[in-house]
C-alpha cells in the first residue's frame, strides 16, 4: 500500500470511529441503470435514500429509451450488468429466460413494504415468469381513450362509450355531424399498441400452445382485427401514421378527430399544448370492450435486480424505498408517471387529477402481453400487417394468416427448445 | 528460391495482418451465418444449431431486407455520382479558379470529413428542421412550401444523401486535387495549339488524365456508400416508415436489437458479395473504357 493510501485508510478509520460514512472501501456502491427522463429524476430520490442509509452510495446511470434494450442485453452478454435496473416490463420474460435476473420471491415474502395485493393485478403479473417474481412495478403505462366531450355532446351523447357497439354508434354520429374531412378516432398506423389493446380484450390468448404458435387466426383476434380495419374502411379513422400528422394537439383542438387512443404521458402534454379554451372540453375514459368495459395492455417499467449482483440485499432495500407510497407520490409529482399501487392513488396528488382517474379504472382491467422472449418482435409485425390491412392491401383472412406465419417463424426456435426439453424429460 | 523466400518474409507482416483482421473475420462470419446463433445460444451454447443456408433463404423472403436493399441502392446510385461530381467540381475550382487563399478554402472544404458524424448530424438536424430549419427558410425565400425533410418518407432519403455528400466530398476532392496537379501543363498547351476550346481541353486532357483516379475514387466511394449506417442511425433511426433503413442498418437491428447474430452475419455476407460484384464490374468497365 502506498503511503498516501495508508494515510487515507487511517483517516477513514478515524472518521468511521467518530462519524458514519467515509469515501473508502467500506462504502457499498450500488449501480442503478435508469432509462429516459426517469434516469434524471430518480437521482433526487436516491439522494434521500443515501441520507437515510449511511455507507451506501447509489451510482445512477442514465440510458436513453432508444437503445436501452440493446444496452441491457449487451451488458448481460458482456458480463457487465448493473446491480439493478429500470426495465420495460415486457422485457422481463426475455431477461428471466436468459437467467440474467434474480428471483425476488424470498425478499418479497419477508417485506413489510412491498405488498403484492396492493398492486394492480395485471401489472403485477407482468413481473411473474414461470412462477417466480423477477421485478417490482415502478410505474405503469396503458392505453385508454382521450376524447372531446364537446364533440360527443354535439353528437348527442353525455358519456364516453362503454362497449364497441356504443362506440361505433358515437363515431358514426360524430362523422355525420362534423361532416367531410373530419374523422371520429385517431389510431396511428405506425403504432401497434391500439391493435394490441383490442386483441388483448378478447378471451382468447394471442399465442397458443403455450406460446409456441401465433393465434391470430383465432376467432378472438380476428374479431379485433375486423373491428380495427372497419374503422378505417368506414371512414371513422384516417389512414395516417403519427409522422403524417404534423401536430396531433392542433388537430385534436381543430376537431379533426374526437377519440385518440394513447397513453398517460399525454395528460401532461394535453394540458400544456391544447389551447386554454379547450381545457374544459377534453377528458379521458377507459377503453370500451367488445361487450362492456374492455381490457387494455399492462405496460410500464419495473425495478429488477440482476443475478450477478453481489449486493442483492441492498438493492432490495432501494426497491422497497422506491415502492413506498409516499415516495411514489413524490415521484408522480416530479414525473407524472402513474403509480402501480392502489394505496398511492388514494389521496393527493394522484387522486386530485381528474384526467388520471380513468387510468385507475383501466388499470384494474389490464392484461399482460404473451410472456415469451420473442414477443417484442411479434408486436412489431402486428403494426406492419395491421397497417397493410387498414389500407385494404390485405384481406382479413390474409392478414391473420400472414401474422400467424410470421409469428410461427419467429417462434420456431422456441418450439425446438421446448420439444428438446420435453424429450429430455 | 532464396529471393522468393526473402520476398515472402518482407510481405509476411502485412499478410499476417490481412489474414487475422480480414480473412479470419470473413470466414467466422460465413460460419456464423450458417448457424442460428441468437440470444438463447448466448445463454447456453447447447441452443446453437447448424442451419445451412436457411438464414439466406429466409432473408430473401423478408420484405424489409428487400426494402433495405432498395434504399441502399438508391443511396448509392444517387449519392456516388453526386459526391464524385461535387468533389471534381470543387477540385477544379480550387485548382484553376481560386488563386488567393487556396489553403483556407481547401481546409474549409475538407473540414466536414474530419468532424464526427454525430456532432454534425445534430447541426444538420437543425438545418433540416421543418419549421426553424435553414434549408426550409432558404426554400421559403423562393416560394417553396416547407418540406418535412426527416419526417416524410419521400424526403428522408434525399436528405440523408445531401448530408452524406456534404460530409464526404472533401476526401475525394483532395485526391482529385493531387491528380490535377500532376497533369503536365504541356498537354494543355499542345491542345490549345491544336485549337481545342476549354470544354474540349477538359474532355480530352483533364478527364483522360484523371481516368485512373476516377476509377479509384469511384470504387472507394461506392464501397463507402454501400455501407450506409451512421447517417440514418443518428438522424432517422431507419424511419420514417423504414424509408432510410439501409442494409447495414437492417443488419445492425437484426444483430444487436434482436440478437440474431446468425442471420445478421448472413446479411453482412450478402452485402460483401454484392459489393465485390459491383467492384468487379467497375474494373471490367474501366478496362474496356481504357482500351481503344
Amino acid at each position: 500500500m502506498s503511503p498516501a493510501g495508508t494515510a487515507r485508510s487511517l483517516a477513514c478509520a478515524a472518521v468511521i470511529a467518530g462519524l458514519a460514512a467515509c469515501a473508502g472501501s467500506d462504502e457499498t456502491v450500488l449501480t442503478l441503470w435508469a432509462v429516459g427522463r426517469e434516469g434524471e429524476l430518480v437521482a433526487q430520490l436516491t439522494q434521500e435514500f443515501e441520507a437515510s442509509h449511511p455507507g451506501i452510495r447509489i451510482d445512477v446511470q442514465q440510458l436513453p429509451w432508444r437503445g436501452a434494450h440493446e444496452k441491457l442485453l449487451t451488458s448481460f452478454v458482456g458480463e457487465a450488468t448493473p446491480d439493478l435496473a429500470q426495465m420495460g416490463n415486457t422485457w422481463i420474460p426475455e431477461f428471466a429466460e436468459l437467467g440474467a435476473l434474480a428471483p425476488l420471491d424470498r425478499e418479497l415474502a419477508a417485506s413489510p413494504i412491498v405488498d403484492q395485493k396492493d398492486y394492480f393485478p395485471g401489472i403485477w403479473d407482468t413481473n411473474v415468469y414461470k412462477g417466480h417474481v423477477y421485478g417490482v412495478p415502478w410505474y405503469v403505462d396503458t392505453r385508454i381513450l382521450f376524447y372531446r366531450r364537446d364533440l360527443l355532446a354535439r353528437a348527442g351523447y353525455d358519456h364516453p362509450p362503454r362497449s364497441w357497439d356504443e362506440w361505433l354508434d358515437m363515431m358514426r354520429a360524430i362523422v355525420k355531424r362534423e361532416g367531410r374531412d373530419h374523422y371520429a378516432a385517431l389510431l396511428p398506423l405506425n403504432e401497434f399498441e391500439q391493435l394490441l389493446a383490442l386483441g388483448l380484450q378478447q378471451d382468447e390468448p394471442l399465442l397458443r400452445d403455450g406460446g409456441r404458435r401465433g393465434n391470430f387466426r383465432g376467432a378472438g383476434f380476428r374479431h379485433a382485427l375486423s373491428f380495427y380495419v372497419g374503422l378505417f374502411r368506414d371512414g371513422l379513422a384516417p389512414r395516417v401514421t403519427n409522422l403524417q400528422v404534423a401536430n396531433v394537439y392542433e388537430e385534436f383542438a381543430r376537431g379533426w378527430f374526437a377519440f385518440y387512443i394513447t397513453g398517460p404521458w399525454q395528460i401532461g402534454e394535453f394540458k400544456r399544448r391544447l389551447p386554454a379554451s379547450l381545457q374544459g372540453s377534453w377528458m379521458t375514459a377507459p377503453l370500451p370492450g367488445p361487450v362492456g368495459p374492455g381490457a387494455s395492455s399492462a405496460g410500464g417499467a419495473s425495478l429488477v435486480v440482476f443475478a450477478s449482483s453481489p449486493h442483492r440485499q441492498v438493492a432490495w432495500q432501494l426497491i422497497e424505498f422506491l415502492s413506498r407510497p409516499d415516495v411514489q407520490r413524490r415521484f408522480y409529482t416530479m414525473s407524472g408517471n402513474l403509480p402501480p399501487r392502489r394505496t398511492t392513488w388514494e389521496g393527493a396528488p394522484v387522486a386530485d387529477d381528474v384526467h388520471a382517474a380513468a387510468f385507475k379504472d383501466q388499470l384494474e382491467r389490464v392484461k399482460p402481453t404473451p410472456k415469451v422472449p420473442e414477443w417484442e418482435r411479434i408486436a412489431t409485425e402486428l403494426y406492419v400487417i395491421g397497417e397493410q390491412a387498414a389500407h385494404g392491401r390485405l384481406s382479413l383472412d390474409a392478414a391473420a394468416a400472414e401474422l400467424d406465419a410470421r409469428a410461427d417463424r419467429i417462434l420456431e426456435k422456441r418450439r425446438w427448445m421446448l420439444e428438446r426439453e420435453a424429450a429430455a424429460r | 528460391m532464396n529471393g522468393s523466400r526473402a520476398g515472402w518474409m518482407f510481405a509476411a507482416p502485412a499478410l499476417i495482418v490481412i489474414a487475422v483482421f480480414f480473412f479470419l473475420p470473413v470466414l467466422a462470419a460465413l460460419g456464423l451465418s450458417l448457424t442460428d446463433f441468437d440470444i438463447y445460444a448466448v445463454a447456453d451454447s447447447d441452443n446453437l444449431r447448424f442451419v445451412g443456408a436457411r438464414n439466406y433463404l429466409r432473408l430473401f423472403e423478408t420484405p424489409l431486407f428487400w426494402k433495405a436493399l432498395g434504399n441502399t441502392a438508391l443511396f448509392v446510385v444517387v449519392g456516388v455520382p453526386l459526391s464524385i461530381a461535387t468533389s471534381l467540381g470543387t477540385a477544379l475550382l480550387l485548382h484553376t479558379g481560386v488563386t488567393r487563399m487556396k489553403g483556407v478554402f481547401r481546409t474549409a472544404l475538407f473540414a466536414p470529413v474530419v468532424t464526427t458524424v454525430v456532432a454534425v448530424a445534430v447541426i444538420w438536424k437543425y438545418i433540416f428542421h421543418t419549421r426553424y430549419g435553414l434549408l426550409n427558410y432558404a426554400l421559403g425565400l423562393v416560394g417553396v412550401h416547407p418540406v418535412d425533410w426527416l419526417g416524410d418518407p419521400r424526403w428522408a432519403m434525399p436528405a440523408i444523401v445531401l448530408f452524406a455528400v456534404w460530409k464526404n466530398f472533401g476526401y475525394n476532392m483532395v485526391i482529385f486535387l493531387a491528380a490535377l496537379q500532376n497533369i503536365p501543363e504541356d498537354l494543355y498547351e499542345a491542345a490549345r495549339v491544336d485549337g481545342a476550346g476549354s470544354v474540349q481541353q477538359f474532355r480530352f486532357v483533364t478527364l483522360s488524365a484523371l481516368a485512373p483516379t476516377l476509377l479509384l475514387v469511384s470504387i472507394l466511394t461506392m464501397a463507402g456508400y454501400f455501407q450506409l449506417f451512421a447517417e440514418p442511425y443518428v438522424m432517422t433511426q431507419g424511419g420514417p416508415l423504414q424509408s432510410t433503413t439501409s442494409v447495414l442498418y437492417f443488419m445492425y437491428e437484426e444483430g444487436f436489437k434482436w440478437w440474431n447474430l446468425g442471420s445478421a452475419s448472413a446479411v453482412a455476407f450478402v452485402l460483401f458479395l454484392l459489393m465485390f460484384a459491383v467492384t468487379m464490374l467497375q474494373f471490367f468497365v474501366a478496362r474496356r473504357w481504357s482500351q481503344p
